[in-house]
């Protein structure tokens, strides 16, 4: 049943664009979507745009190039750089031979200034051509921290204003082509369930709605807290009464310290939940929440815990 | 050394780490005890929370200083130090580097024809790292003029927390660059030597991003003409005040993976630099909650299920919720011993979780307070 739902929604649009502030758990996210897609027989690729990408790690796998590899059974990953993508590009429109000077020549640099946008345009026009040549059914594109997400999301529209003539212009009308398509493209925002967050998805979603003209999918709200059942006390003499009535010894400190941990995670998925309600109020999409897991490290497992919380997610959207 | 030190003797105390992980109400929150401690603080912020930016008085962009009321941060307290000030700053990149290039140029006409320039407005508003530029220039700016005893700086939200070190010799390559001295060659000498080549840059780049592009860049390098040794010699001036011993970084983490790693390698980047981190502050520690270890808190649940009743039950549910907190506990500490080992004699200090995000002064003091009791475990 879940399979099924899940392959839709991966159906949904062949790029799905994973943003969010810094510190959310974005490239997580990414992760567990590969993942998630994965399990429903989909081939993943994921694109990193930024250096230094936690991903690989997540898979035990070494740091991302330039060239594809796999990272899991029908998941690869690549990074892409604008100087690259520009040689690509230069390289698939008969200007091989200028496009290594231009690079090596510094002179990309001054361009890429001259032309604020420029680089965005290069590495989505890039994400644009995969789309096209079908290198996955599903291509997730870790995107920069947010408001760096609006200015990359924005780039194209921007380039239109400073380029009026010449192929990065059709690039960025492509690239524009395939932001503002629902069926082609849609972004996933990852928030956390506290106040500045929370505060800042609101703000990201309108704007890029407004903005951009890129269609959203649900919200992800990452790292929430389950309540402990309701018959679970944090009182340190209901635990030293209910041990007494298993005969179980439970010292005075321990009860403490079950009481403590009890207490703290009650408190914060009260407050988290607060700010889970108060995002429904002000935005209105479907919200999938994906638990905390327990651990500074997210690894292979942790993944597979996220998959089934975004499999279910998605099953109740 | 203690975390106290740095509100207390140093001129210039810098807060970097990776976004989201609390550098600018640490940085707020060392500029108000410094001010509680009777110095003349001042904090520079760069895009804070709306809320927080609120507190501090910055409805907008300021490009200067502006003195926060007495009676609003010392919050009724009678042991506030007398004298204190505390000032505080939106930085804004634009404002701040048209400044600098008034105060560069050789004259009116030339900043003009600079700031009208539309590669300057792209360069003064996107080039990779001006952001990080513009906070180390209004850096320099304060601690020349300011009169300031003390500068927090927050550093703007990069994904590489080292950018701004970087920055200001980021604007001097680009004036370095070949492309820029063979444009700038006509006005000079040897016309026909830089013309092959000039000509087949610029044709280059005309087919990729059209010709009114290359007229903009070639107006703005040449109006720049002059300025490059201008520009060097102020960004040298930044690298020896961050390289001053009256300066301090602060190293701003949480003790998740990622972040930690990016802390690791910055602390790295700034010993190839002959500088040190003077504080760690660990953000979003989760509480230990006892000593016992997860292992056995869990094969208690084990047996407890096995038991099938009700109390039995809850007290599994329990066992295991602490076995959770007390394994993300150990791991948390781990990671931020290994980060401690590796940046040798920092101190350390711990801010836990807040049950409510930061916005006024009673709250920043709080964590004040957390901040420089320095290297005990807080939260427990």
């Amino acid at each position: 049943m879940h399979v099924m739902e899940v392959a839709d929604f991966c159906s949904t649009s062949r790029v799905v664009i994973v943003a969010g502030k810094g510190g959310v758990g974005k490239t997580t996210v990414t992760g567990a979507l590969a993942v998630t897609a994965a399990r429903a027989g989909r081939s993943v690729l994921v694109v990193e745009v930024e250096g230094k990408s936690g991903l690989p790690a997540m898979f035990g796998a070494p740091p991302l190039g330039y060239e594809e590899i796999q990272l899991d059974e029908r998941v690869r990953a690549r990074f892409l750089t604008p100087d690259a993508a520009l040689v690509d590009y230069l390289v698939s429109h008969g200007m091989k031979r200028i496009s290594k000077r231009l690079v090596s020549s510094g002179a990309l640099e001054v361009v890429a200034t001259a032309v604020p946008g420029m680089k965005e345009i290069l590495v989505l026009g890039k994400v644009k051509s995969l789309e096209e040549s079908r290198a996955a059914d599903l291509l997730i594109v870790d995107a920069p921290a947010a408001g760096h997400a609006i200015t990359f999301l924005l780039s194209a529209r921007g380039l239109l204003d400073a380029v009026q003539v010449g192929p990065v212009r059709k690039q960025a009308q492509d690239v524009i082509g395939l932001l503002s398509d629902p069926a082609r493209c849609q972004v996933l925002l990852v928030t956390l369930p506290e106040e500045t967050p929370v505060s800042e998805a609101i703000d990201t979603a309108f704007a890029i709605e407004d903005r951009v003209g890129v269609a959203l999918g649900p919200i992800v709200i990452n790292q929430c807290f389950g309540a402990l059942p309701d018959d679970v006390s944090v009182d340190p003499n209901d635990i030293l009464r209910d041990a007494e009535a298993c005969r179980r010894f439970v010292s005075d400190r321990e009860a403490r310290d079950l009481a403590r941990a009890a207490a703290f995670r009650q408190e914060r998925h009260r407050l988290q939940h607060e700010q889970i309600e108060r995002l429904a109020k002000r935005l209105p999409l479907p919200q999938i929440e994906l638990p905390f897991v327990f651990t500074p490290d997210i690894t292979r497992p942790q993944l597979d815990v996220l998959a089934d919380a975004l499999t279910s997610g998605i099953g109740r959207l | 050394m203690k975390v106290e030190e740095l509100v207390t003797k140093r001129q210039v105390v810098i807060c970097c780490g990776s976004g989201g992980v609390g550098k600018t109400t640490a940085a707020a929150v060392l500029a108000l005890e410094g001010a509680r401690r009777g110095r003349k603080a001042c904090v520079v912020t760069i895009d804070p929370a709306k809320r927080l930016a609120d507190t501090l008085g910055l409805e907008a962009l300021t490009n200067n200083a502006t003195e926060i009321a007495r009676e609003r941060w010392i919050d009724g307290d009678p042991n506030v130090a007398p004298g204190g000030q505390l000032f505080a700053l939106m930085l804004d990149t634009k404002s701040t580097f048209d400044l600098l290039v008034t105060r560069n140029a050789g004259d009116d006409e030339q900043a003009r024809r600079i700031l009208d320039n539309t590669f300057y407005r792209n360069v003064s508003g996107a080039l990779g790292g001006t952001q990080e530029y513009m906070a180390m220039e209004k850096l320099h700016e304060l601690h020349d003029e300011g009169g300031f005893d003390l500068i927090v700086v927050d550093t703007p939200p990069t994904r590489h927390a080292l950018d701004f070190l970087d920055a200001p010799q980021r604007l001097v390559r680009l004036l370095d660059n070949r492309i820029f001295r063979l444009l700038m060659m006509p006005t000079r000498a040897s016309l026909k030597v830089a013309s092959v080549a000039v000509q087949t840059f610029l044709r280059t780049v005309s087919r990729v991003v059209g010709s009114a592009v290359i007229k903009d860049i070639v107006a703005f390098f040449r109006a720049f003409e002059g300025m490059e040794d201008g520009f060097r010699a102020r960004a040298q001036a930044v690298d020896a005040l961050l390289a001053d011993p009256s300066t301090a970084f602060v190293l701003v983490t949480s003790p998740r993976r990622d972040a930690l790693e990016e802390a690791t390698f910055f602390a790295d980047r700034l010993a190839t630099n002959g500088q040190h981190v003077q504080a760690l502050i660990v953000n979003r520690i989760h509480p230990a909650f006892g000593d016992e270890s997860p292992m056995g808190l869990r094969t208690t649940a084990e047996a407890l299920r096995l038991a099938q009743s009700d109390p039995a039950e809850r007290l599994a549910t329990l066992y295991d919720n602490l076995a959770d907190f007390r394994e993300v506990a150990l791991l948390e500490r781990e990671h931020i011993d290994g980060l401690r080992d590796k940046i040798g004699s920092a101190v350390v200090a711990y801010v836990p979780y807040l049950a409510h995000d930061v916005y006024d002064f009673e709250v920043l003091h709080e964590i004040g307070n957390l901040l420089l009791a320095g290297d005990t475990l807080i939260g427990q």
